[in-house]
């Protein structure tokens, strides 16, 4: 039995280790990349670091970094916990800042504490119509979440550009020759308290705020426990009584609010206006992607995803000026996040054959219990 | 102004640049219908594109042959298809989220070969369309009609039409095409009956990464002749969209290949033309219709059984 619980707890030890192992590969992999590219790895690698946090900015701008990645991977913790796939991160941050862009413009003279909630509530709500429409298109009418989200990413991304080189342009831009698609900034009154001189703001504290808050929710509340139910067996969920497709929606919607939360914070709290490239990227720089990836990383556990995002953010921050020492174009964190996913995944058949394995060891032990048992009743009834 | 739309030099534009935008679309969701109908979803195709666009572009720069980086494209999508195979099928990976790892790869590395061999946005000539004086330019209107919208094409163009019966037909009337239906459907029951059915698997993923690759290359050496980052712009989701959109069948896909650039093509005109329509609202369009064709679609065909499960042996 003592030995038993050890190796219980080396399973799952080496389960937490995964991602880190996943890390190192995809690193070592970019070492060998950058070798062929000519460049030191050493060199690279510490410029990197250097780039992330050697100095307090570096730390602040890496939080900064992160702060959307945690938005969108809390709301993938949700999603893949509750058995859906999100692919429409993008969409939702694009939606949620939008919207919240729109609100701030809309009233200009309220005072902060009634127009920064307000933005975020609208924030949260256009993502979680971003994420609901895939979530009931789903659930009632069978239509692949993976597609409707990628769908959905593209409709946010024209409803902007359409909006932003309409009616919500900088008037400033519409009498200038360039008519830069973006809008005016935002009354000061919307930004987020910031930590000066950084570009730290509050957004970050909101993000690991709401990180707890789900972790609470999904395995302290009963709708989150259902919500993993569903995720986990969705017919024994509905055998037992749970309305699966209501969870679902549930799901996705939540999903969905949470990135949208995540693009109003990035306009209040780092950017002040809103802006478009004519991609999705251009705004979001890939968080919705991103955010994936970090969630993986944090086993989607949103506790998990704090130092997840925080470790990407590093990445992302430290790349430029990797790019800068070594001349190596910061693409490259692109291509490796890209490996950590693909390593993440792909590593998961060991988790799930060692699963198996201990369900086996379970198994046969409650089997030899049994048959112990049964042969002292049988010895019982001779001794009788 | 709508009027000006209808006009025929407009509408013979609108045609001929619609089958000419159908073709990254044709190539890269032909390839991925053979890996669904096998079970495999990639969701990978736009990152393997955008290796196969950059690989063809850099190739035809420097030998000035577009063949060869034709070639070198279609042999990196193959690799990255026997990759997306190698997660899918060997490693039983989740096939949603494993293909945004490709994708990602795909977009980061194709951007960093860029800057780093190239650096700045240029032109080449790679295929070079068809030109038949005597059609485009005769006073004939249906002569002149015929000429732009079926003759004025590059070679890449005709060859990802041509694949669209041939796809087809090997899909419905071959063993092999017989071979991956019943893997996608019921791999328990194919193996049965002797089917190797992860051997199936990587042949129509890693196929899948071929026809990818080949997509790639039709936009960066064929319809624009640049190469630069995020060419793709997002096609390679479509392309996946499109294989749902058209039930899993070649010439459903082809249907919503042609609807999708035709909506493409009549926003460049109305852009051409200065209608105010606003043009992003046009080119959300087919995006709309695409949720609503799926939500009409699901109800009257079935998707492969297997599709997105990785197979396992006496599992059941």
């Amino acid at each position: 039995m003592q030995s038993l619980l050890k190796r219980l707890d080396m399973g799952a030890f080496v389960d937490a280790l995964t991602p880190l192992l996943a890390v190192l590969a995809a690193l070592f992999i970019g070492a060998l990349m950058l070798l062929a590219l000519g460049a030191n790895p050493v060199e690279a690698y510490t410029a990197l670091l250097e780039g992330a946090f050697g100095s307090f900015n570096a730390v602040a701008d890496t939080i900064v970094k992160a702060t959307p990645l945690l938005f969108v991977g809390l709301g993938i913790c949700i999603a893949f916990r509750g058995g859906v796939i999100n692919i429409g991160g993008e969409g939702q941050l694009v939606a949620g800042a939008v919207s919240a862009t729109a609100v701030a413009l809309t009233f200009p003279d309220w005072p902060s504490w009634a127009i920064i909630p307000l933005c975020l509530a609208v924030g949260f709500l256009a993502g979680a119509i971003w994420g609901g429409i895939p979530g009931l298109l789903k659930a009632y009418f069978n239509v692949n979440e993976i597609l409707s989200t990628i769908m959905m990413n593209q409709i946010a991304v024209q409803g902007m550009n359409f909006l932003l080189r309409g009616i919500m342009i900088d008037p400033v831009q519409l009498e200038a020759a360039s008519r830069i698609p973006q809008t005016a900034r935002l009354s000061p009154a919307t930004d987020l308290p910031r930590l000066v001189p950084t570009r730290l703001h509050a957004g970050a504290l909101i993000a690991v705020i709401l990180a707890v808050l789900v972790y609470i929710f999904l395995w302290r509340t009963t709708i989150g426990y259902r919500i993993r139910a569903v995720g986990l067996n969705p017919d024994a969920a509905r055998y037992a009584g749970i309305d699966v497709k209501q969870y679902m929606v549930l799901s996705l919607l939540l999903s969905g609010a949470l990135a949208g939360l995540g693009g109003a914070v990035q306009v209040l709290g780092l950017h002040h206006r809103m802006f478009t490239d004519g991609s999705a990227m251009g705004f979001t720089g890939g968080a919705g992607f991103n955010g994936i990836v970090a969630a993986l990383f944090g086993q989607l556990h949103p506790l998990g995803t704090i130092p997840a995002s925080f470790f990407f953010g590093a990445l992302l921050v430290g790349a430029n000026k990797l790019q800068r020492a070594v001349q190596v174009p910061s693409a490259l964190i692109t291509a490796l996040n890209g490996l950590v996913v693909i390593f993440v995944v792909s590593s998961d058949i060991w988790r799930r054959r060692r699963a198996r394995r201990r369900e086996l060891e379970k198994v046969s032990a409650a089997l030899a219990a049994a048959t112990a048992s049964s042969a002292e009743h049988m010895e019982a009834a001779g001794d009788r | 102004m709508i009027a000006e739309l209808l006009t025929a030099r407009v509408l013979i534009g609108i045609a001929g640049s619609g089958i000419r935008l159908a073709t990254s679309y044709l190539y890269a969701a032909l390839g991925e219908t053979f890996g669904q109908r096998s079970g495999v979803l990639n969701l990978g195709v736009d990152g393997i594109m955008l290796m196969g666009a950059y690989s063809a572009f850099y190739i035809t720069r420097n030998t000035g042959s577009p063949w060869l980086g034709l070639l070198v494209a279609l042999l990196v999508g193959t690799a990255m298809g026997l990759a997306m195979a190698f997660i899918s099928v060997t490693l039983k990976a989740e096939q949603g989220i494993s293909g945004i790892g490709v994708y990602l790869f795909g977009l980061g590395m194709s951007d960093l070969l860029f800057q780093k061999t190239l650096g700045n946005i240029e032109t080449i000539s790679g295929f070079q369309s068809l030109h038949i004086p005597a059609l485009s330019e005769s006073s004939n209107l249906l002569l002149r009609a015929i000429g732009e919208i079926f003759l004025s094409h590059n070679i890449l163009v005709y060859i990802a039409f041509a694949l669209v019966p041939i796809s087809a037909f090997v899909l419905n009337k071959t063993t092999i095409g017989l071979q991956i239906r019943a893997v996608g459907q019921n791999p328990e029951a194919a193996d049965t009956l002797g089917v190797n059915v992860n051997l199936v698997r990587y042949c129509t993923v890693t196929f899948g990464g071929l026809m990818a690759g080949a997509a790639g290359a039709s936009l960066s050496i064929a319809l624009l002749n640049v190469f630069q980052q995020n060419l793709t712009a997002g096609q390679g989701f479509i392309a996946v969209a499109l294989v749902y959109f058209g039930a899993w069948r070649p010439f459903g896909v082809l249907a919503g290949a042609m609807i999708f650039s035709l909506v493409n093509a009549l926003q460049v005109w109305v852009q051409v033309l200065g209608i105010p329509i606003p043009s992003d609202i046009a080119v959300m369009m087919p995006y709309v219709l695409t949720i609503l064709a799926l939500v009409v679609a699901v109800q009257r065909v079935e998707e492969p059984a297997a599709l997105t499960k990785p197979f396992e042996r006496g599992e059941h």
